[in-house]
């Protein structure tokens, strides 16, 4: 952003010293991701791997291998590009942010993102850790699906999602985040509710992607019309879902 | 008052010591100097390219230490600041006692390169990727080196060079940088 002159900052506090916040915990319900884990870390994790295999999905088409050994995950979430491929996951989980200025505070992630790189962080404050809830269930599945014009570019859209079914195959629970297709990355709640206490078909899939695609408002640009992005929308929550669900061991 | 001290300081140049290749550098620079510069003209290592100036192109690519770990980096990306105290190497400290690094003898026995404009930069990065993969197939190296463009070659004999730097480094049984 400082080299194409778009941001041009007084000063610059650069917090990679803070050893403090350089860490992956795995709490059991919950992983806590500190503000100096790099993409790469998210990529080489075998907590991430087990526990939140959508980060996993999603860490190596962010950028290239020398931004994934600089950028961080927590550094992304606060920079808010609508086209970054972290919020949508944070969103489908429904995380919890962790700011610090003059006292620590919690940001739900549905809270957090209001527009192109804004988000409901103050001027004093910086993020310092995402709290990332793991779903937990009889049958789990989780996936990150994106859509790139070319290896390591922004998404044109980015699908989150998870699903925890029980022993009958009835949804419990779901999580859906989508982004690149808004103002700002959003979790697709209406489509969530069609999957929940319904056992996954076809049909129900498609009707919750095309419910998630309904809620985005994509822009029209170099990279597609509006209308071309919002039926990629559609089609990238429905592989998303069903990925999802083949991990969870349910064919549909 | 205050403010104007505090402006002084900032518009003022610090000490910032970097060891590249070895050998240990101090200079006073603006601490908005990006690190490829303090390479470049403070160092005066000019075989680290600028090609985009905008972290698309890789030309620019270095080896720099973390906790122990050598990991590649865009030295367009960041400042010179903040690679104080840091250890860095760059194209010019891959070869040893007179004998080319293996990457840099298959970049040459396979033609990895034409102008050799990215090579630098194809290189470090290419060590860099062999760190996280030594035994990468033909997919893996090409999204692995996907941060660096090459407008001369095609990649075909830059991946040819990189597999065949792999092998020999395997069978050599040695890390990838013995630094």
């Amino acid at each position: 952003m400082m080299k194409l002159r778009l941001l041009s900052p007084q000063y610059i506090i650069d917090i990679n010293n803070i050893k403090g916040l350089n860490y992956i915990k795995d709490g059991g319900r919950a992983v806590r991701i500190g503000a100096l884990v790099r993409h790469a870390d998210i990529e080489n994790s075998p907590i991430i791997k087990k526990k939140l295999p959508m980060l996993a999905d999603a860490a190596p088409h962010i950028a290239d291998m020398q931004v994934r050994n600089l950028g961080t995950f927590v550094g992304s979430l606060a920079h808010a590009d609508p086209a970054a491929d972290w919020p949508a996951s944070v969103l489908a989980l429904d995380a919890e942010l962790v700011a610090y200025g003059t006292a620590r505070r919690k940001i739900k992630a549905t809270k957090f993102f209001k527009g192109p790189y804004e988000t409901a962080l103050k001027p004093t404050e910086i993020l310092i850790e995402a709290v990332l809830p793991v779903p937990t269930g009889k049958k789990v599945g989780q996936s990150y699906l994106k859509f790139e014009r070319k290896a390591g570019a922004f998404a044109i859209v980015g699908a989150a999602a998870y699903v925890v079914l029980d022993e009958d195959n009835v949804v419990e629970k779901a999580g859906i985040g989508l982004t690149a297709v808004a103002p700002a990355p959003f979790k697709a709640t209406e489509a969530e509710e069609v999957l929940i206490g319904q056992r996954p078909t076809r049909e129900l899939v498609e009707k919750a992607a095309e419910t998630a695609a309904a809620m985005s408002d994509p822009m029209s640009d170099l990279q597609g019309s509006a209308e071309y992005k919002r039926e990629m929308a559609k089609v990238f929550t429905r592989r998303a879902l069903n990925k999802a669900l083949e991990r969870a061991g349910v064919a549909i | 008052m205050a403010a104007k001290r505090l402006k002084q300081a900032v518009a003022s140049k610090m000490p910032v010591t970097i060891e590249i290749n070895g050998v240990k550098h101090t200079y006073e620079v603006e601490p908005r100097l990006l690190l490829v510069h303090y390479i470049r003209e403070y160092a005066g290592l000019t075989g680290t390219h600028i090609g985009c100036d905008t972290t698309n192109c890789g030309a620019c690519t270095v080896l720099m230490d973390f906790d122990g770990k050598w990991k590649a980096v865009k030295s367009c990306t960041m400042f010179a600041v903040q690679a104080n105290g840091r250890r860095i190497l760059t194209i010019e400290g891959l070869a040893k006692d007179g004998e080319l690094h293996p990457l840099q003898k298959a970049f040459w026995e396979h033609h990895g390169l034409q102008c050799g404009y990215c090579t630098p930069g194809m290189i470090m990065a290419a060590a860099g990727f062999l760190m996280i993969n030594p035994n990468p197939t033909e997919a893996e190296v090409r999204h692995g080196i996907s941060g660096n463009l090459c407008r001369c070659t095609g990649y075909v004999n830059i991946v040819k060079a990189i597999l065949a730097a792999a092998e020999e480094i395997r069978q050599s049984g040695k890390p990838v940088i013995e630094v």
